[in-house]
């Protein structure tokens, strides 16, 4: 593109402490592949997101979980804890010169420590302090105590998602704080945007409730402008108080994700489809009476639906993904693959444009793959993935090298399990 | 229009926003609650697909009602102009002088063929953040792939590993990547302003929404790609985790989450359960003993939470610091008390909507208190006033563009959609 890029990434003046665990890494993530500056600050244990699997050959140490990979690259790491009262001082001395701090305490937990945004707020006036927890810091839920699940169902996502005669489900892959760790990369940089006019800080305070609720489509809505009570449809989806849309079809090798409805994208691609099915003699003459570009989004009715789906069901068990796939670009149809995992990785247009990367990691005796950035820019690098901090990394790098630190004293604070 | 207002994040921010559907138009909805004005390029000839979806209390067509559409939208302007003619690429242009920002995601090559590509509008203002999303990104074999989120959740594999290990996959509810998005990308569109401020240098963004929502799986794809391990459906089940699941109570699909995370979580769920007999089991005293009994685990539990009260069984667990919680319907989270003392939910008043819900950003500024605006606009509602007080146009200048059709305002018939 236009600009000659150079290695600064967007945001390479500003410096992130990033005090969260699983719950609120990918913040600090997003704002590292930005460009940010992100000290990782672990307790000497380790963080506890090195825990979570899958790990690199199911072998599970801490530098080999895929949770921590995925979530903690493109940061630095130090050890350090904040309870100890050296620890408490040395991050105050952090605190200082940084421009963001995020956490994923309890509320009230680092107010416990001397260590809220009113404190912080005293040492370092234009400091951002981001909080990362399931509900807010207050309120009636605000204490509540919320794993991944209990999150998606309070976020009233689990209704909906699953197969109406078995219990409400959520996505496969915990997401509950990914949503709420991601907005809050957006929350923090809102603030920056007010503190770059006004040189204050302040204090973001994230409720991942409230971020699974921004992704619910329409069926927040459907029920004070309908009185719909939206509920889960397994392979259908209810897009309104009497209508619905089928989204996954079983085909010969299985399955492909085709919204079946109205409107004035889908309703084209399901014309098209319509006609390539006639074109193989596969359409009834009901089908062929439909034109699904006036029907509107939303208004196909359960009885409408009961005529459309055995003509299309049969068209499809009769082909592979990829041939519906291939099919359904050529057409112009909105069909898609319902990927697996090695799909993925197989993509041709992800290969195209060079999305998995693989590093050179001798400490990993041998390549590895990693994902590449969540977007690109022109003038300035967004990175993707890259091999993660091992615990405490750059202890020496920040303790002595930066904070000025005798190295004497930062193997004294080793030591003594400060850091 | 209203004033700068640079006490706000982005009291002076400009953003000409060509974005339709969701992920773009919640992308820039983050700005426009935050204080920037953005406005909406919009034509009745082409309407966006969200402004016909329900729910809406309007019987038969209009471009007005939709309460889906309304959720993305407040505090926006509407320009209502027919990019199909020349005037309004002129037009378009000089909105682009006025602007920061230009977001947009149609399929590629669209803005291009309207003569609005980036290489065009840097001519008209060279330090230009333009903000592309599309569903595959640009370039590549498959950039012009049309499509949106409901799809996108298949190929970016989340429906594959969505479901009961014995069934089919199920799509996550909705558009559901769409959501994933506008967190990235409004970061980003901050990130490259911050980096125009300090360097005077602005940009091209090109989010491949794929790419974006890959990030929200990606340990899976670290572990595919370095162990060769296929992805797999667990239901509600974690692995290092049991009971962890959603229980039937009273009533008719009521359920409640109990997942217990450690021993001290599990005690408490017996004790809240008054010691049962079955719970003392052996077999259950330990993590390893109750994933290697999970079935049985889950069926007994069930059988002893159908007698309670979900709201009451909640209270009780937490109560005793177990991880647990209601399985929100939808007026569940409308009436949730913890979303409404956040004030997560705004209503506004308006026509043909009637009084509709919009969601606020999920986060509180403690120096950027809510400002509440106006509700969504109607379709080419302020046509005129964005003419005037952006373009410096006279009526004598308008009147003759509407009459032609390049300028749209709001109609009282009803709009044929195409």
């Amino acid at each position: 593109m236009a600009e000659s890029k150079t290695d600064a990434g967007m945001l390479s003046p500003y410096r992130v402490l990033d005090l969260t665990d699983e719950r609120g890494l990918l913040c600090g993530k997003i704002l590292a592949d930005l460009g940010a500056d992100v000290i990782q600050v672990e307790p000497p244990e380790g963080n506890s997101a090195r825990r979570i699997a899958p790990f690199l050959r199911d072998d599970p140490k801490p530098d080999h979980s895929f949770f921590w990979w995925a979530y903690a690259a493109n940061k630095r790491s130090i050890t350090l804890d904040v309870a100890r009262s050296d620890g408490k001082q040395l991050l105050q001395r952090l605190a200082a010169s940084a421009h963001f701090l995020i956490e994923s305490g309890r509320p009230g937990e680092m107010e416990a420590l001397g260590l809220g945004y009113e404190e912080l707020a005293a040492i370092n006036p234009a400091l951002i302090v981001v909080s990362i927890t399931p509900f807010g810091q207050t309120g009636p839920y605000a204490t509540y105590l919320a794993s991944d699940l209990v999150g998606m169902g309070m976020g009233g996502f689990m209704y909906v998602t699953g197969d109406p005669d078995r219990a409400p489900l959520r996505v496969g892959f915990p997401h509950f704080y990914l949503h709420g760790s991601a907005a809050a990369a957006t929350g923090a940089m809102l603030a920056h945007a007010q503190r770059v006019h006004t040189g204050a800080g302040q204090h973001v305070d994230v409720s991942c409730q409230e971020a699974v609720a921004r992704a619910l489509a329409n069926s927040l809505a459907g029920y004070p402008i309908e009185g719909s009570i939206i509920v889960r449809q397994g392979s259908y989806r209810q897009t309104g108080a009497g209508t619905f849309m089928r989204i996954t079809w079983p085909c010969k090798d299985g399955f492909v994700n085709f919204q079946f409805s109205g409107g004035a994208s889908s309703g084209v691609s399901v014309n098209n489809f319509v006609r390539w099915m006639a074109a193989e003699g596969m359409a009834d003459e009901y089908l062929q009476s439909l034109d699904f570009t006036s029907l509107g989004y939303g208004t196909v009715s359960r009885e409408m639906l009961d005529r459309i789906v055995p003509p299309v069901s049969r068209f499809l068990l009769e082909r592979t993904k990829q041939e519906l796939f291939a099919g359904a670009i050529e057409r112009r149809i909105l069909l898609f693959p319902v990927s697996t995992l090695g799909d993925i990785l197989e993509d041709p247009q992800l290969q195209a444009r060079q999305f998995f990367q693989t590093l050179d990691c001798p400490q990993f005796d041998a390549e590895r793959t990693v994902l590449g950035p969540f977007a690109r820019a022109s003038a300035a690098p967004i990175k993707g993935g890259g091999v993660p901090p091992s615990l405490g990394q750059h202890n020496i790098e920040i303790y002595e090298h930066e904070l000025g630190l005798a190295r004497s004293d930062v193997v004294r604070l080793r030591g003594a399990g400060v850091i | 229009m209203k004033p700068d207002d640079p006490t706000r994040p982005l009291g002076q921010l400009k953003v000409l926003d060509f974005c339709w559907v969701v992920a773009g138009p919640m992308t820039t909805s983050y700005l426009a609650e935050y204080g920037a004005t953005v406005v909406r390029v919009e034509s009745r000839r082409r309407p966006d697909v969200l402004r016909t979806s329900p729910p809406s209390r309007v019987k038969g067509k209009s471009l007005n009602g939709s309460g889906y559409y309304a959720n993305y939208n407040a505090n926006k302007y509407a320009l209502g102009l027919n990019l199909s003619t020349p005037k309004a690429i002129d037009i378009v242009k000089r909105m682009v002088a006025w602007a920061d920002v230009v977001s947009e995601n149609f399929t590629p090559g669209t803005m291009e063929r309207m003569g609005l590509g980036y290489e065009e509008l840097r001519k008209v203002k060279p330090d230009i953040i333009m903000f592309s999303t599309s569903m595959l990104g640009r370039g590549g074999p498959r950039s012009k792939l049309p499509g949106f989120g409901a799809v996108l959740s298949s190929l970016s594999g989340m429906t594959g590993i969505t479901g009961w290990p014995d069934r089919d996959p199920t799509n996550p509810y909705g558009a559901y990547t769409d959501f994933i998005i506008p967190r990235f990308a409004v970061a980003t569109i901050l990130s490259a302003l911050d980096y125009r401020r300090r360097t005077g240098i602005g940009q091209h963004i090109d989010l491949s929404q794929l790419e974006t929502s890959l990030h929200f799986i990606a340990p899976l794809l670290l572990d595919r790609a370095n162990n060769g391990r296929e992805g797999a459906r667990t239901g509600n089940q974690h692995d290092a985790a049991a009971p962890h699941g959603a229980f039937p109570c009273q009533g008719e699909d009521r359920w409640v989450t109990i997942t217990c995370m450690s021993d001290s979580h599990w005690i408490a769920l017996r004790q809240v359960l008054g010691d049962p007999q079955w719970m003392l089991d052996e077999r259950f005293h330990t993590l390893l003993g109750r994933k290697h009994n999970e079935d049985e685990l889950e069926a007994k539990l069930a059988d002893m939470t159908r007698a309670w009260d979900s709201e009451e069984l909640v209270e009780a667990l937490q109560a005793a610091q177990v991880p647990a919680g209601l399985v929100h319907t939808n007026k569940g989270m409308i009436e949730d008390p913890q979303l409404a003392y956040r004030g997560h939910i705004v209503y506004y008043e308006k026509a043909e909507i009637g009084r509709h819900p919009v969601q606020r950003s999920e986060f509180r500024l403690s120096r950027a208190p809510a400002a509440r605006n106006w509700p969504t606009p109607f379709i080419g509602e302020h046509t005129r006033l964005v003419c005037r007080d952006i373009l410096g146009m006279t009526d004598a200048d308008i009147e003759p563009l509407l009459a032609e059709g390049v300028l749209e305002e709001p109609t009282a018939e009803p709009a044929a959609s195409s």
